[in-house]
């Protein structure tokens, strides 16, 4: 079953989470539901470095057997870095979506966004909602 | 079952050719050695083995000449053989391309008068059929936005996409240098409102909007939709896709759109996909006229004639005229249905996608339930609570049941998406035997859920690994030994 949702970090309705480093990068990946929903994913297509994108605005691809899916910034910034293994291995994101699952490495353009975005209670909500 | 390369023996030839007076030069001759190769290992067969090599092929083929097949937003619905026959009379098969109008007269009769049926089908001042296919015709058509805010001086970056639209419509957006901003449905199954007016600025070039949409659902408020939109002077795009689900009932162009694109293989019967090629004309509101592209065929008298005179066009879009072919075949469609005909082409598609749905409706969810159009879309989510049965499973089952399964996993806002179109051509018949297998498989997954997730068990290939053949492609046969 799904595994827990971490509670260090921001969650946005599309199903990305976000993890604030507190030096104004912040880390972004979906999330274990969004995975088990995706089911196997077959492809990562990654942004350049230094892509700047703003909240809501798709960021990368993923791929599945199923269907092929935007993510969503959950916050503003530019693109700093991202996880390149997901190249060669793409269900890193099935194994482990929030650890070496990551995606993309953000500079925050305005950290107050993150205010906007859930925290874990209100996204196991969301979740619970969708189940029904 | 082998592949060609794996009967092949050196040697083995299916043409015997017999011996020319022209004197043989050798191939190095001929040809600059660097383009020779000789390590193609080409197949070496004979006739006998080739005939049948791909007799068998085709017999593993599934059609809609062979079976039912609701792939819902496709409308694989039967093309009539009198297409076939009418496309293929010499007239229109022998001209070439590049003959003089005075002796292609007739052809451009059929173009010019299959371009007046259209606009009148669907209420729009002129049509263009030179686009290749339906995505060509959206592009064409959103080109044709571009162009007309360009001429008037007006700087729109923006176009409006629902969240059911189809995956072509924010790429030819995209690639007319759109960004593309998505609309989100209410909880009807259409067009948010008041979404769609706080999105509604006048940055906004066009919002595309299939209707009915890729739910079945046709979108009620559709006025009021082309009100917001034309009110901050923007331009109303149609997705044609599903207008088999209104032919002879309503009119684009009367509900205030001002382009649409259609697909002449769903509406109007003309091969499908590989079967193709396709075609995709489009109509458009007497706002674009002077953007469609050139030639246009243009009346004198009795006469036909190609036309390259008009300044603000978006320039061709195709070779020649698009696929001729096909459109004679629309052509044929068209009148040997007449109006009347194809009034009851909607009908009927209409009436066989309730059928199925009212049907199936308690054992399937029904995730948007009201009267839907020409195809309905369940939800597999009660048989993966029940008993993690997925709708790929119900979908690899069904082949055993000798259909190929409807469309899976779109639209994408719905989990666990089943959308069947079952077309006008089918019989109740048909639709009843079908709603029994679906019906017979719910119980399965209820019962045996396992049978249901090895399936297909009657296939000569079993369930594939989807995910390695997508992770670790492997495409290219090698010669090993």
């Amino acid at each position: 079953m799904s595994k827990a949702n971490p509670t260090d970090r921001f969650y946005s309705k599309d199903h990305e989470w976000v993890k604030d480093n507190g030096d104004g990068t912040a880390i972004v990946g979906i999330t274990d539901y969004a995975q088990e929903m995706l089911t196997d994913i077959v492809f990562v297509e990654l942004p350049q470095t230094g892509k700047k994108v703003a909240q809501g605005e798709p960021v990368a691809v993923v791929e599945s057997v199923k269907s092929v899916s935007d993510v969503y910034a959950p916050v503003g910034g530019e693109v700093i870095g991202v996880n390149s293994k997901l190249e060669n291995d793409p269900s890193l994101i099935n194994q482990d979506a929030f650890g070496e699952g990551w995606i993309v490495k953000m500079r925050l353009s305005n950290s107050a966004e993150l205010k906007s975005l859930l925290n874990v209670a209100d996204y196991e909500k969301l979740i619970k909602e969708e189940k029904h | 079952m082998k592949l060609i390369f794996e009967i092949s023996k050196p040697g083995r030839s299916a043409a015997n050719v017999t011996a020319s007076d022209v004197p043989a030069i050798s191939i190095e001759e001929a040809i600059d050695k660097k383009y020779l190769r000789s390590d193609l290992d080409l197949p070496e067969v004979a006739e006998i083995d080739l005939v049948r090599h791909y007799t068998n092929l085709s017999r593993r083929n599934f059609g809609v000449d062979l079976g039912f097949y609701p792939l819902g937003s496709c409308t694989m619905k039967y093309n009539p053989k009198v297409n076939e026959n009418i496309a293929a009379t010499p007239g229109f098969i022998g001209l070439h391309p590049y003959a003089p109008d005075e002796f292609a007269q007739g052809n451009l009769q059929l173009i010019y008068e299959m371009q007046k049926y259209l606009s009148d089908i669907f209420g729009m001042a002129e049509f263009t059929l030179q686009p290749a296919a339906g995505a060509h015709g959206e592009l064409t058509g959103m080109m044709m936005i571009k162009k007309c805010f360009e001429v008037k001086g007006e700087k729109r970056h923006l176009v409006l996409i629902p969240d059911a639209a189809h995956g072509t419509n924010p790429a030819s957006g995209a690639l007319c240098g759109f960004d593309t901003v998505t609309l989100r449905s209410n909880s009807d199954g259409g067009v948010d409102i008041e979404h769609l007016k706080s999105l509604m600025t006048e940055d906004v070039a066009a919002l595309m909007l299939t209707n009915p949409n890729t739910l079945g659902l046709f979108e009620r408020n559709i006025e009021q939709v082309a009100q917001i939109i034309h009110g901050k002077g923007g331009l109303l795009y149609g997705d044609g896709a599903n207008a088999n689900a209104f032919l002879g009932k309503t009119r684009p162009g009367d509900l205030g759109f001002d382009v649409i694109q259609l697909n002449l293989h769903k509406t109007f019967s003309t091969p499908h996909g590989g079967g193709g090629p396709g075609s995709g004309p489009v109509g458009v509101s007497a706002k674009l006229v002077d953007y469609l592209p050139v030639p246009r065929i243009i009346k004198n008298g009795q006469d036909y004639n190609w036309s390259d005179n008009f300044p603000h066009s978006i320039g061709r879009v195709r070779a020649f005229y698009g696929n001729f072919n096909v459109v004679v075949k629309a052509y044929a469609y068209i009148r040997s249905l007449g109006s009347e005909g194809l009034t009851r082409v909607s009908e009927m598609a209409v009436l066989n996608a309730n059928y199925i749905k009212e049907k199936l409706k308690p054992y399937f969810d029904l995730p948007y339930d009201r009267v839907c159009m020409h195809e309905c879309v369940f939800s597999g989510k009660r048989q993966v609570a029940e008993a993690g049965v997925h709708t790929t499973d119900i979908a690899k089952r069904l082949i055993d049941f000798g259909y190929h399964p409807p469309t899976i996993y779109f639209p994408l806002i719905v989990p666990e998406a089943i959308m069947i179109e079952p077309t006008e051509t089918e019989s109740k018949e048909t639709l009843d035997t079908f709603c029994e297998a679906m019906i017979a498989i719910a119980r399965e997954a209820k019962e045996n859920p396992q049978r249901v997730k090895d399936a297909p068990l009657s296939t000569p290939v079993s369930r594939l690994d989807e995910v390695l053949a997508a992770r670790k492609p492997d495409v290219v046969w090698k010669k090993t030994g």
